[in-house]
């Protein structure tokens, strides 16, 4: 079908395409799903709608209604998604974003309407979080999502993302994604776990802890309270921290077989190929993975045309993940 | 067995302040217990009571979290590369 009724319509259902020819092993075949053709470009449109709607069923939002104000932390494409719908459903959207994350990710807040409240970027999305909370409790009219544990975002890739993926690829053996909210690996791993009880599923993390320096002790870290209520510690089968260099180099390397992804997809990637040199040389396997967004929010990081040192060591200094 | 531990910027200053240590150790409970006794400020930071993981920190054996591998009884092999993370917020994935 090529005719929507609306944007929102446009939200999931992305493709797949086969990425092999950057497979470490010719045994090994690598998927990746193009979740940068969601309409709001990112994985979270399908979070930032299924947060909305779990809302205005539960009345908690009333479609229509004036003046009705939400709040949320993000490092950007929550943020996105939600400014995306929020203007289509009439709500008041404020962000609260880290200072260091990319230009292009405050931009797209502006273009859709949202309200940009800064937190420390010294303090990452722990800061952003922190404050969002703050600001709620002080602001008890406001509607609060709380992405990191509404029930509603894992349930989105649970309904949708997961049955997408198994109905595309019947013969996956593994999936890996990246950590975040972990909303897309609870969600997608519970799905492909009961539906195919095999699957191995694997999390990549980025290196965030090295570099987020405004945390005063360990007691200042901070577990989604979604990965604890989904047992996330007996769900994953396996997880691997991917480095800043590693993600740029991975993010360039799929150029090669014609994406242009952000930087998370290419640790993502990076994170896959890991997997893949795992796999024994006489068993086959069947990885899929995820492209969270396309690349055009990171060109001002020069990730593709700088010097890879010193994109390496800017990288460090944003909030990509 | 002798590895190298990467330290996160937070829990530097109490160990010694370098960025990198050569441990021992045949598990990460090994190595973890050893720099508990060593440097007694992160000991409550490191490992439980019951000598479990703390939960706000990440343990990588060669970028592997030890959690998937036999948690405290992961085994360390010469030249491994340890790196103590702490557990932070991500957003995008």
């Amino acid at each position: 079908m090529a005719r929507f009724a609306s944007v929102l319509d446009l939200i999931g259902n992305t493709p797949i395409v086969d990425v092999s020819a950057l497979s470490p092993s010719p045994n090994v075949t690598i998927l990746a799903k193009l979740e940068g053709r969601n309409p709001a470009g990112s994985v979270k449109d399908r979070v930032a709608l299924s947060l909305v709607e779990a809302a205005e069923a539960d009345g908690i939002l009333i479609p229509g209604k004036p003046d009705q104000i939400l709040i949320e932390p993000s490092s950007g494409n929550t943020g996105i998604a939600l400014a995306m719908v929020c203007r289509l459903r009439g709500y008041h959207l404020k962000v609260v974003l880290p200072s260091n994350v990319s230009p292009e990710r405050r931009q797209l807040l502006l273009a859709w309407g949202a309200e940009i409240i800064d937190s420390p970027g010294s303090e990452g999305s722990n800061g952003a979080v922190r404050l969002a909370q703050r600001l709620s409790g002080e602001n008890p009219e406001w509607t609060f999502l709380y992405q990191y544990a509404n029930p509603a975002n894992p349930a989105a890739h649970y309904r949708t993302t997961g049955p997408e993926i198994l109905r595309d690829v019947p013969e996956i053996t593994h999936f890996v994604a990246g950590l975040g909210t972990s909303g897309t690996l609870m969600g997608v791993g519970k799905y492909l776990k009961e539906a195919k009880p095999g699957v191995q599923i694997w999390a990549v993390e980025p290196p965030s802890g090295e570099m987020v320096d405004g945390l005063r002790n360990l007691e200042d870290g901070y577990i989604p309270p979604i990965f604890t209520e989904n047992h996330g510690g007996e769900l994953l089968d396996r997880k691997v921290v991917v480095r800043p260099r590693e993600s740029i180099e991975w993010t360039r390397k799929l150029t090669e077989v014609g994406l242009f992804v952000g930087l998370s997809s290419g640790a993502i990637m990076s994170g896959a190929v890991k997997c893949a040199k795992l796999i024994a040389e006489d068993e086959t396997a069947t990885i899929v993975t995820i492209v969270c967004d396309d690349g055009w929010k990171y060109l001002s990081t020069g990730a593709w045309s700088d010097d890879i040192d010193v994109v390496v060591e800017r990288a460090k200094k944003i909030i990509y993940f | 067995m002798s590895a190298v531990l990467r330290i996160p910027t937070v829990l530097r200053p109490a160990m010694g302040g370098a960025s990198t240590l050569n441990v021992e150790g045949q598990t990460i409970g090994d190595v973890l217990s050893e720099l508990s006794d060593a440097y007694p400020a992160v000991k409550g930071q490191l490992l439980n009571d019951d000598g479990s993981l703390h939960r706000f920190l990440n343990v990588y054996i060669n970028d592997d979290d030890v959690r998937y591998l036999g948690g405290v009884n992961a085994p360390v092999a010469n030249d491994d590369e340890i790196t103590l993370l702490p557990a932070v917020a991500g957003g995008a994935a």
